[in-house]
């Protein structure tokens, strides 16, 4: 019963951890459908900024707590910067080209950022540990969890909801919603698609960045943590189906609870066992769990 | 109404009662239609009457609810576009299906290679036999001219001549032509039916047009077939079939429809 | 596919029989220029040479499919089965001979690609690129664990011999970049008269109109599954070549990033020249030890930047700047 728990438990945090950095790729692919392998540079400057921010914080002798508020203006800051830099500045000379060219433009954005941010950081890690002990542990059964990892499953929950309240509630959101589901018409019916555009590249950077800056005190800050990051959000994205919010959180369960399970029962399946479930899913039903695109398929 | 089946000599295509609706929408209703070797047939009908429907089913793109359609003896209701084309019916298209980015003769070479049984790893596309027929084509066409040219760069005449002259490739028996003067200025429509006639009459051929010009019926049809709401309403000569009330009043406009 | 602008430019060209005799003879020239001057290359210059050669076998299989309109974004699977077979074959089996292991990696390569051929020849574009990607990360993740196969560190492997010849120290280099050379250049000439043939015909059509290629009696599925085998044996080939001269294998040659860089030389050369893929991916492996050498943590900006200007100005890659309008 202890692990069927602590199975359940760790799948939902890593979940957790996987929805926010997974949903805000959905959102840019639903609205501009791009499928953007940037999306990991962003999380991991987003990172960096976070540890920039909290050491920072921690010389203007803030107390502990204003850590978060730290991390959180980092992913702003990161957002703010980054977005039209990338959006206006490169992307926007390729819309409506082929989708599979536009995956390669992010390749490029991609590798051009992994060195820029070795430029700005520099290549040795770096440790923001400090705000992992902020929440304190936690004691179910036998077993300690780290109360920062429960934040993180509230995090997920405070992004999910604000997202789908922003899409389904607000003017704006439904203004998106159109747009995702036909630019040309909602183009042809007087909505500044552009707008739409940038608004939904920055809230997906924004989201990215957010789950950088997070996780930073949970890992170590260095180059290469976008390449892990890049594969995992594309699984938790094809799983639940491109573009669909929904999708990103069953998407993002499934994934957590899959490794979870691996981790625990078979650790050898541990590194695969989130490929082999979006392999088996692009095989019966590529359109992922909550249809939104069609698979392009004959 | 249907074609008289004591009529001599073998059924080419017989589409037996088929039916296909597309949820609430009638395409087709018992279709019946007989069609003997060396017909040319026209089907006319307003839009949506389900001729290009019909067309869909027989190359097979499109599966009916029910009801069969067979080929020169064999039943083709269930097969697969790439399998009827190879029993010898091909189609050309409303808007014409071409290569683009490859020029007038290799898009031929690409029909010649696709209806090839024996495809190669090394046999060249342009080899000289593969060539020789190309051009025959093109001069039976009259598109010689063109041959090297980038088909994206054509004008619509050329390319709907183009598009037809790569569904012959492979020597079908019976030839679907999807509204082939459509697009074209009405100065041109005439003698680009003259070209493509022309250039079939050098085999047995037979060939169902679905059009909507009158004019061009009259002059190229031996036989025309009507259709309404997914029905076909009238089915024969060409005067007595654009004479009939029914099509007066369903497709030429000449009747108001009640 | 793309809603392509239609401004007068060339058409795509397929080129003709007779030229196949000079091809070979070109050829054979080329082989016979690189193999002299490696004979007078420093030593770390034809082991560029011989890596690009090695790793632009995999983009060349890239190119194969990019034809057909489809873009793999997980060639590391068949790249490290290729290099995996090789150093099996050499440290379990004890069979040495350079040349053979190339085949047998190739031939592995075709077999692990085989059962995913049928199943990749039905999908298109973003999805045919996660589901290679996907593959690819499984294989990944396999050969991470499996410590049979050396799991995390992977192995070394030793030195090959040559068609019955021990290789001393001072020759090994310079023999492994001839064979290297060899082997692409007769995959190269190959894979032209592949591209020319009918069958190679019928994939630029598939890429341009799948519809028409059914109705005019073609299989698409076919065509499809059949470039996913050959790129798999030219990738096959290549990761045996590149794990000998490395004298290394690990599980990285099935992550994500190095099928990238396989996919940026396919891109960077265009669809258009076989030589193009051997010249980008030459290009890469200078761009990649300049920068290490001198502006450290920049080559992959270089990269980038690269793929984005040929992206926007240069979109049928590097080919096209030598592949010409020929009339018929």
């Amino acid at each position: 019963m202890n692990a069927v728990v602590t199975i359940l438990i760790d799948g939902l945090t890593y979940a957790s951890w996987l929805f926010i950095v997974a949903v805000g790729l959905t959102l840019v692919f639903g609205v501009l459908k791009i499928l953007n392998i940037a999306h990991g540079s962003f999380y991991a400057i987003g990172a960096y900024a976070a540890a920039s921010f909290v050491a920072w914080a921690a010389t203007m002798k803030w107390a502990p707590g204003f850590s978060i508020v730290a991390m959180l203006l980092a992913a702003v800051a990161v957002a703010a910067v980054m977005a039209p830099l990338t959006e206006r500045g490169l992307l926007r000379f390729f819309y409506g080209r082929d989708e599979v060219l536009l995956v390669l433009v992010t390749y490029a954005m991609f590798l051009i950022l992994e060195d820029v941010t070795k430029l700005l950081w520099g290549a040795n890690p770096y440790y923001v540990s400090e705000p992992y002990s902020l929440f304190g542990n936690l004691h179910v059964g036998v077993q300690t969890w780290v109360g920062y990892d429960f934040f993180l499953v509230a995090l997920a929950l405070v992004v999910g909801l604000a997202v789908w309240w922003g899409l389904n509630r607000t003017r704006q959101g439904k203004i998106t919603l159109a747009v995702i589901h036909s630019a040309e018409v909602a183009a042809s019916m007087g909505v500044n698609v552009s707008r739409v555009y940038m608004a939904a590249f920055s809230v997906g950077i924004f989201l990215a960045a957010l789950g950088g800056a997070f996780t930073a005190p949970m890992i170590s800050v260095q180059p290469g943590v976008s390449v892990g990051v890049i594969v995992v959000s594309f699984a938790v994205v094809i799983i639940g189906g491109l573009g669909s919010i929904e999708g990103a959180a069953v998407g993002a369960l499934i994934v957590g609870l899959a490794r979870s399970l691996a981790v625990h029962v078979a650790p050898v399946a541990e590194l695969f066992s989130i490929y082999i479930v979006m392999a088996v899913v692009l095989m019966f039903r590529p359109e992922g769990l909550f249809q939104r695109t069609q698979a392009r398929k004959i | 109404m249907s074609a008289d089946i004591s009529e001599a000599g073998p059924t080419l295509l017989h589409v037996d009662r088929v039916n296909k609706r597309f949820g609430a929408v009638v395409a087709a209703a018992e279709i019946m239609l007989i069609v003997y070797p060396g017909e040319c047939v026209s089907l006319i009908g307003s839009n949506g009457a389900g001729k290009t429907t019909l067309v869909n089913m027989i190359t097979g793109y499109l599966k009916p609810d029910d009801g069969r359609i067979s080929f020169d003896g064999r039943d083709i209701t269930a097969l697969a576009p790439r399998e009827i084309t190879r029993l010898g019916v091909a189609r050309s298209f409303q808007i014409p299906q071409l290569y683009g980015e490859l020029t007038v003769l290799d898009n031929l070479l690409v029909a010649n290679a696709c209806h090839d049984q024996r495809l190669s790893f090394w046999q060249p596309a342009q080899r000289p036999e593969a060539i020789d027929r190309a051009e025959r084509l093109l001069e039976r066409f009259r598109l010689s001219e063109h041959r090297g040219r980038r088909v994206a760069e054509l004008p619509g005449g050329v390319r709907k001549l183009l598009d037809i002259a790569m569904a012959l490739t492979g020597a079908p028996k019976l030839l679907l032509l999807d509204e082939p003067t459509s697009g074209v200025s009405a100065e041109e429509k005439f003698p680009m039916m003259d070209t493509i006639m022309s250039a079939l009459g050098h085999e047995a051929m037979t060939v169902l047009f679905v059009e909507h010009d009158m004019d061009i019926v009259e002059r190229y049809a031996s036989r025309v077939v009507a259709f309404y709401a997914g029905r076909v309403i009238a089915d024969g000569a060409p005067d007595a079939a654009l004479a009939d009330d029914a099509v007066r009043r369903y497709v030429t406009g000449e009747l108001l429809a009640q | 596919m793309t809603a392509s602008v239609t401004v007068p430019s060339a058409p795509v060209v397929v080129r003709a029989a007779p030229r196949r005799f000079g091809l070979v003879v070109l050829a054979a020239g080329a082989f016979v220029l690189l193999a002299a001057a490696g004979y007078v290359f420093p030593r770390w210059l034809t082991f560029l040479l011989t890596m690009a050669a090695g790793n632009g076998l995999v983009s060349l299989g890239i190119v194969a499919l990019m034809r057909g309109g489809v873009v793999p974004f997980g060639q590391g699977m068949v790249f490290a089965a290729g290099g995996y077979t090789a150093a099996l074959v050499y440290n379990k089996l004890g069979f040495t001979d350079a040349l053979g292991l190339a085949l047998f990696g190739g031939i592995a390569a075709v077999l692990v690609a085989a059962p995913f051929a049928p199943l990749l020849s039905r999908y298109r574009g973003i999805f045919f690129a996660m589901l290679t990607l996907a593959l690819s990360m499984v294989t990944y993740g396999l050969l991470m664990k499996l410590d049979a196969l050396g799991g995390s560190d992977g192995f070394n492997v030793g030195r090959p011999t040559l068609l019955g010849q021990k290789l001393p120290d001072d020759r090994v280099g310079y023999t492994l970049y001839l064979l290297t050379i060899f082997v692409a250049t007769v995959a190269a000439v190959a894979m032209r008269i592949f591209f020319d043939s009918t069958r190679g015909l019928v994939t630029l059509a598939v890429r341009e109109n799948e519809l028409r290629v059914e109705y005019l009696g073609g299989s698409v599925r076919q065509a499809m599954a059949i470039n996913f085998v050959v790129a798999a044996f030219c990738a096959g080939l290549g990761g045996a070549l590149v794990v000998l001269s490395l004298g290394h294998i690990e599980p990285d040659f099935s992550f994500w990033t190095t099928s990238g860089e396989f996919v940026f030389v396919a891109i960077l050369a265009g669809w258009q020249s076989v030589a193009a893929v051997f010249i980008a991916s030459t290009v890469l492996e200078i761009v990649r030890s300049f920068s290490s050498a001198y502006f450290p943590n920049t080559w992959q900006l270089a990269l980038g930047l690269f793929l984005l200007f040929v992206i926007r100005f240069l979109p049928r890659g590097i080919g096209s700047l030598w592949t010409k309008r020929r009339g018929h």
